[in-house]
């Protein structure tokens, strides 16, 4: 074979490969996009509405939100006003390393001064943090002033959901989007947002 | 009559490799002529691989990948299915004894050099099986849907989230769903019974392959191909069949012992074969007190427990299984066995040894202050091993191998 073929040769197997290579993605689209949310998925994944004025002052209630726990706290006034005593335990008070969409509107983080909402999966690894209200010591803090405490890796939150330092989780719980309309709460969607 | 099936036989053999095939990687294909029981735990691994594979495809049968069925489909297996119990465990014993067998085979491997050249493929293929195995085996847990399947792998996936900018979306495509929903059960239901046991058998059949390719190696690490007789056969030799395949038999029926015995009266394995929590239906609202995974991953969750950030436990979990892909460049010694290499070599596998048990350990047990140092401290253990092998082969004093084995 002449030089002029070889050099013919390898610019045809180059443009054959490009044009195959080329391809690939868009084989690869349907079998990539099939492992998305399927319609069916997002409609479940909906937003949930309910009544919040008949929880109890101190109540702490969870409702699933696209199956996952969200914690609503309704807040004493003592509560609130001991948020300052964990201040020096907090990592992140403001909640400056996370997005937090209604930020410095209320100290329980969310849009109503009494309730707070924030999801119930640990920042961790995704379990859910368990509520200890009291005021007393316990086994993982002797200075408990209430807040949550995640049984898997031994996370420490505030009643609001704000991370503690030292411990396995590395951010506050997220505050999913919500608004209240009355006394009726709507988790999963913000007209004003 | 006999004229007949000797010709028929010669006829296929003739348009199929039949008597070349089983000459060259049975008949005819030298293997050591002395090793030790470490070097049974591979035939075992391929036991356990068949029985996985047949006791799998009978439990697809009645299994159901559906969100509402999949845990009631495991309980009818079990209760209404004849001999469905006996299919089922032999199939969670199974998982735990092939992890069992395959960190003997990978340790035997570290203890003899395995690795060595010109076995660095071997050992590569051997390493992505055990990928594909944890993968596996992660999928199959997620399947009867109970309450560790989901916590379990809401960790793992979790594990996603932690990659930055792609991570939450990334969770959310491998779920399918906003939580680990049917839809996750049953993508899971397909690779694992269908995806991995492709690629495993696939890289099975290399790893046998390129074995065969390179020969077997010995407890002394001497190399059987110096000397060979005039047929070129190596004299320290003998031929994998008979020899090695009635050796084998034995391993395999105490094996069998072993395993029944599990079987048929600690199928759970005192809650680290199957875990109690998995006998209640997933509730993605209630957490476990205690999330623990089988006892195969434990050395890896005690590694990502001990890293406060989740993106560097993932980094650390992941790097404690790829750095057994780069042994084979690691090890700098002249020699392969741990009979001949120095005392350093001695001291790194036993504290590599005991390391690698306690993390184990520490990842079926609840967190403390000191069970997270000693996490950390046998974590950088596990890593000096590896990362300081090429220092501590190179410079060490080896003995003289021996001419013959």
């Amino acid at each position: 074979m002449q030089d002029k073929d070889k050099t013919r040769r390898k610019v045809l197997i180059g443009l054959t490969s490009a044009v195959g290579i080329s391809g690939l993605p868009f084989a690869a689209t349907p079998f990539i996009a099939a492992w998305n949310p399927s319609a069916k998925a997002k409609a479940a994944g909906a937003p949930v509405k309910l009544d919040v004025s008949k929880m109890m002052y101190g109540q702490q209630i969870q409702v699933a939100w696209r199956k996952q726990p969200v914690f609503i706290v309704r807040h004493t006034k003592e509560s609130i006003a001991n948020l300052k005593l964990n201040l020096p335990k907090l990592a992140d008070p403001n909640s400056d390393e996370i997005i937090e969409p209604y930020k410095g509107m209320n100290p329980s983080r969310s849009k109503s001064p009494e309730y707070s909402v924030f999801s119930g999966v640990c920042s961790h690894l995704g379990c859910a943090p368990k509520y200890y209200p009291e005021v007393e010591p316990k086994p993982w803090d002797a200075t408990w002033n209430g807040g949550f405490f995640c049984p898997c890796h031994g996370s420490m939150f505030d009643i609001v959901g704000r991370v503690f330092k030292g411990v396995p989780a590395p951010t506050n719980l997220t505050v999913p989007p919500h608004m209240f309309e009355g006394t009726i709460l709507t988790i999963g969607e913000d007209k004003e947002l | 009559m006999f004229g007949i099936a000797s010709k028929l036989f010669s006829w296929v053999n003739d348009r199929l490799p039949i008597v070349n095939t089983f000459e060259r990687h049975l008949s005819k294909h030298p293997v050591p002529s002395k090793v030790n029981f470490w070097y049974l735990f591979g035939a075992l691994a391929a036991v356990t691989l068949i029985i996985q594979i047949v006791t799998g495809i009978w439990l697809i049968m009645p299994y159901s990948n559906t969100e509402e069925q999949a845990f009631s489909s495991i309980e009818y297996i079990m209760r209404d299915v004849d001999y469905g119990w006996v299919i089922r465990y032999m199939h969670t014993t199974g998982a735990s004894l092939f992890f069992a067998v395959v960190y003997l085979h990978m340790f035997r491997g570290l203890l003899y050099g395995s690795y060595q050249k010109p076995k660095e493929l071997v050992w590569i293929f051997g390493c992505t099986i055990y990928l594909a195995m944890m993968a596996e085996g992660f999928l199959g847990y997620v399947l009867p849907y109970g309450q560790m399947s989901y916590w379990g792998a809401q960790v793992i996936i979790s594990l996603f989230g932690a990659i930055p900018y792609i991570g939450e979306s990334l969770e959310l495509w491998v779920r399918g769903d906003y939580y680990i929903s049917g839809i996750t059960v049953s993508r899971f239901f397909a690779l694992h019974v269908v995806a991995l046991p492709l690629i495993l058998i696939a890289l099975v059949f290399l790893h046998l392959v390129a074995l065969h390719e390179v020969g077997a190696g010995n407890p002394e690490g001497v190399d059987i191909e110096e000397h060979l007789d005039d047929d070129g056969v190596p004299l320290d030799s003998v031929p994998f069949f008979p020899y090695k395949v009635l050796n084998a038999m034995v391993a395999i029926g105490v094996f069998g012992v072993v395993f029944s015995i599990i079987m048929f009266f600690f199928p759970e394995g005192g809650g680290y074969f199957i875990e109690m929590a998995n006998f209640e239906k997933a509730n993605p609202l209630v957490t476990p007190d205690h999330i623990a995974p089988v006892w195969y991953y434990a050395p890896f969750y005690t590694m990502l427990r001990a890293i406060p950030d989740p993106l560097g436990g993932l980094i650390v979990m992941a790097s404690a299984v790829a750095i057994f892909f780069i042994v084979p460049w690691l090890d700098r010694s002249k020699v392969a066995s741990i009979r001949y290499k120095g005392i350093y070599s001695k001291i790194a596998i036993t504290l590599f040894g005991v390391s690698f048990l306690t993390l184990g350990y520490l990842g079926t047990v609840g967190v403390t202050e000191v069970r997270k140092t000693m996490s950390v401290i046998c974590t950088v253990i596990y890593f000096a091993y590896f990362l300081l092998m090429p220092i501590y082969t190179k410079y060490e004093k080896t003995k003289e191998v021996p001419e013959r084995l």
